[in-house]
């Protein structure tokens, strides 16, 4: 009886509050626009028969029409892409002088690595609209030392974007790295200096193989989440930065149009599938080769 | 037979392919090694000897090119190697942990120093299969480590190490990982792929066992510096000092006076009111010199009664009977307190052993059964 | 023997600049006398005293806060029993759909939860507010705490429970008296890590606040859209004061204790005097 109230508990929650919801979301997403409270129809009072007749696939059609909605979707996947490189560019020599550093420094270097994590994240990207700004510090600098004349207009461009996501998601593309290289033994890169190798050859044909799947791991922590980011877009975004978290909340809030907004969700939801699998997979992997 | 014939060390002419000259070795303060001198020559089985921390390995990891002297030269072929970075070195290096790259197959393993020689496939190919047939890995060549026993994976990183053909092979406690049985098993392949190779080979290790029993040429270390390099079988019967007959096998150590009697004759005071024990020994001593008489266990007869013959002869009480199965240790208490190890093969079955506990019995031995030593 | 290059050197410190200055600025910036955010014009603690005097802030602050404790307390209780229900459950109907739902929320983009709540909120008619936060809140929140309890679960040795049982326990009581002490810390990590990701949310809460209740991070994206303000930067110091001081004291609390751990461990391997 006990177990049962155990497992049930939970279960019936998530139930309720996740899956639920969610089949909602798919439900209006084949629902039509209305005037009404709410904003959609059929809704449950009309009848499970009249429900099932009238939904249809009218938004996902009108989605494919419309380039804006595609074109988020290309741009929020090429924005993710991009960051996630670079994410990776920054965070892999950071990671790597991490486990190269002396023992009694280590814990206190990823206590400074996970510490931003439990800063606000809204206010780590805020503190970036203070320094990319026309007159913020980082144009104030360039101006000073004279690299250029004019401010430079960073604020409001794709590349605030990319800055804001390297650096508010740096964490999760340093640590499984830096995981992947702790667990690796310096012999390793002994034995490839022995055999022949400069150590840049042995960087490359043994640290870089042998951390992959820290590689692999960061990427997608990073790529999933930036996929459908909303807070960074919109702060540190123009309006030429499209984002397809963005759109839905626009979608949603400022057009109230809570059937397109429920497609956009459910297509953004497919795209998601195909990374987390991978992900899922490389983890796997990754558990199953400790083993 | 060539352990009697090969000796390149007793002769003058021969060059040494390895030389450290007053070399030291400091890690901030701590001295690791301490202004050591030493020559291995081409085709020897050198095995450095030592407790943990005695600056073995760091000898070794200095020839491999992973540190370098402090202060002193290490040559190799006459050559100062202190330039020379790891990769351009003519050495390589078996690792204590083997070091095998997990993500490449057991060919790629042991291709992957060829490869960086710039080698025609063809060459690497057959090389490759060489050294697989030499140490028996023909049906693992598509293994990753990871899919293959202990044993095995010792004998890719064999493989490995001399697929370069290098001048030198390093080993580092190269057997440490292995089981009892499978360790004496390989040491005596080890030795023969030593000897089919004509690779040099140096070995680290702490078990002076494995030492013995491979090497042609033994140095025993003690904190950074090396007390005696000889063969085997002088390291054993002719120590050259206290440490080196304590750390190899097992030994009695009487302390005593010394008093000369005739040439190269001494007597021995070792407790008071017992009778002078007599030692042989080409080294002189002066008279009333404090000296150590080092004595091997299986060079000491047991017997109920007081054997006629024997210039060393004490009585004692039998204390402990360690059963060995080919050999039995008997500890033997004398008056003084001290106890006495003495060991007998075991030729007769147990059941008819005549000596057990608590019984009286004489320990004696010759006049060159030990070794009288200074330190 | 690790080596510590000029480039390693020099990649850290990069890396940490990197991380770190934008919040250093920040902090600095909140110090700042002037209404211009770019401009220096010396030392006040000005925008402190009008944050306080803010009452709009301070009742959004008491909001998020109420929310992040009964949401994280909620979300520990459940996810900690999800947790059990997924390490010691063994077989049952919908196992997979179970698991699938713990690790699902922690993928879903936040846009995504947030909508869904708000229209199965909608559909059933329950008012928007601290409720409908608390319940949005503890949802995906359940879900990290269940994966870092997990993990600690998964490590842990079953046959202490099974000795306690045998002892002559109940299974709840092998729960509360050897499992639950065990786990504790892995508990207490999930609850703060649950009650974090309660204060620092906004897109969830912007689709189930309502009208009555307002989060602080909804308040502070409303004011930030319109560009920097010397306020947020002194609500934002503060944020981040607290945080630095959590982190700090906790990891040397733990550190303490795992270094008494290894006293009294090696105190028990002396041989008694």
């Amino acid at each position: 009886m006990r177990r049962f109230a155990l497992i049930a508990v939970p279960y019936l929650w998530l139930l309720a509050l996740f899956l639920v919801p969610f089949l909602i979301v798919f439900k209006i997403s084949l629902s039509d626009t209305a005037l009404a409270i709410p904003p959609y129809t059929p809704t449950i009072k009309d009848g499970i028969s009249a429900l099932i007749a009238e939904l249809d696939f009218e938004n996902f059609t009108f989605l494919a029409s419309d380039d804006l909605y595609w074109k988020a979707y290309l741009s929020s996947l090429r924005i993710a892409l991009i960051s996630t490189i670079l994410t990776l560019i920054v965070g892999y020599p950071i990671a790597y002088g991490m486990a190269r550093a002396p023992e009694e420094w280590r814990a206190t270097l990823m206590m400074l690595v996970i510490l931003p994590f439990w800063t606000s994240f809204l206010i780590r990207v805020y503190a970036w609209m203070g320094i990319l700004s026309n007159e913020g510090l980082l144009n104030q600098l360039l101006m000073w030392t004279g690299v250029v004349a004019e401010p430079l207009q960073i604020l409001n461009t794709n590349t605030a974007v990319y800055i804001g996501i390297v650096y508010t998601y740096l964490p999760f593309m340093i640590l499984p790295i830096y995981a992947a290289l702790d667990r690796l033994d310096e012999s390793l890169n002994e034995a490839a200096e022995d055999l022949g190798c400069s150590r840049m050859q042995a960087f490359w044909l043994v640290t870089i193989p042998l951390s992959r799947n820290g590689i692999v791991a960061g990427s997608f922590l990073v790529f999933i989440p930036a996929l459908g980011e909303f807070v960074i877009p919109s702060l540190l975004g123009g309006s030429g930065t499209l984002m397809i978290g963005k759109v839905l909340w626009e979608e949603f809030f400022n057009n109230r149009d809570w059937p397109v907004a429920s497609a956009v969700a459910v297509i953004l939801l497919l795209i998601l599938i195909i990374p987390i699998i991978l992900f899922q997979r490389n983890q796997q992997k990754q558990a199953e080769a400790e083993q | 037979m060539s352990q009697t014939v090969f000796a390149p060390w007793n002769d003058p002419d021969e060059k040494p392919l390895i030389r450290f000259q007053n070399v030291t070795k400091k890690f901030g303060e701590f001295v690791a090694i301490d202004d050591l001198s030493l020559d291995i020559y081409a085709q020897e089985f050198f095995a450095l000897l030592g407790p943990s921390g005695c600056g073995k390995t760091t000898m070794m990891r200095m020839l491999a090119g992973f540190e370098s002297p402090t202060s002193g030269r290490i040559e190799l072929a006459g050559q100062d190697i202190a330039p020379v970075p790891p990769n351009k070195r003519a050495v390589n290096m078996m690792f204590q942990s083997y070091a095998l790259f997990p993500h490449l197959s057991v060919w790629d393993n042991i291709a992957f120093g060829l490869r960086r020689d710039k080698m025609s496939k063809d060459a690497i190919e057959a090389r490759v299969a060489e050294m697989l047939k030499l140490t028996r890995l023909e049906k693992f060549a598509r293994r990753k480590p990871h899919q293959i026993s202990g044993g095995q994976r010792q004998r890719v990183a064999l493989a490995r190490s001399l697929a370069k053909a290098p001048k030198l092979l390093l080993l580092d406690e190269p057997l440490g990982a292995l089981d009892k049985k499978l360790r004496q098993d390989t040491q005596f392949e080890l030795m023969d792929i030593q000897e089919s190779t004509g690779t040099t080979f140096v070995i680290v290790t702490h078990d002076q066992e494995e030492a013995m029993t491979v090497a042609s040429r033994v140095a025993v270390m003690d904190e950074g510096r090396v007390i005696q390099v000889a063969t085997p079988a002088e390291i054993y019967e002719a120590p050259n000092s206290v440490y080196v007959a304590d750390f190899i096998g097992d030994v009695n150590i009487i302390e005593a006076r010394t008093k000369a009697v005739g040439e190269d004759k001494y007597h021995l005071d070792w407790a008071e009111g017992q009778a002078p024990l007599t030692a042989a020994s080409a080294k002189s001593f002066s008279a009333d010199q404090k000296a150590h008489l080092a004595i091997r266990p299986e060079k000491i007869r047991i017997s109920t009664e007081r054997p006629e013959d024997a210039p060393n002869a004490l009585q004692g009480k039998v204390l402990d009977i360690a059963y060995l199965g080919n050999l039995s240790t008997y500890h033997v208490e004398l008056p003084g307190g001290q106890v006495i190890k003495a060991q007998t093969a075991n030729t007769r079955r147990i059941a008819r052993r005549d000596i057990t506990w608590e019984d009286p019995v004489w320990i004696s031995w010759s006049a060159t059964a030990g070794v009288l030593l200074a330190e | 023997m690790k080596r510590m290059t000029w480039f390693n050197v020099t990649s850290l410190t990069l890396g940490f600049a990197f991380l770190y200055l934008p919040m250093i600025i920040l902090v600095i910036y909140s110090f700042n006398a002037s209404k211009l955010v770019t401009v220096w014009a010396g030392f006040s603690t000005r925008w402190y005293g009008e944050l306080l005097q803010n009452e709009a802030f301070l009742n959004a602050a008491w909001v998020t806060i109420k929310v992040a404790v009964i949401s994280s307390s909620i979300a520990t209780v459940l996810g900690t029993m999800a947790a059990y229900v997924l390490v010691r459950g063994g077989r049952f109907m919908g196992r997979t759909l179970f698991s699938g739902m713990i690790y699902a929320p922690l993928v879903m983009p936040e846009v995504i939860t947030g909508l869904s709540l708000l229209l199965l909120f909608i559909g059933i008619g329950l008012d928007r507010g601290v409720l409908t936060i608390v319940l949005a809140h503890t949802t995906f929140s359940m879900c990290y705490v269940s994966v870092v309890v997990s993990s600690r679960l998964v490590s842990f040795d079953r046959s202490l429970e099974e000795a306690a049982l045998d002892l002559g326990s109940s299974p709840w009581e092998a729960f509360r008296l050897v499992t639950l002490p065990i786990i504790a810390p892995a508990v207490i990590s999930g609850w703060l890590l649950a009650f974090t990701l309660s204060l620092d949310d906004l897109v969830i809460a912007s689709f189930t606040a309502g009208p009555s209740a307002t989060t602080l991070p909804i308040k502070i994206f409303s004011a930030v859209r319109l560009g920097v303000s010397p306020e947020i930067n002194a609500l934002s110091t503060i944020m981040i004061a607290i945080v630095t001081v959590g982190v700090i004291t906790a990891s040397l609390v733990s550190k303490r204790s795992s270094l008494r751990a290894q006293e009294e461990a090696r105190a028990a391997e002396r041989p008694s005097a």
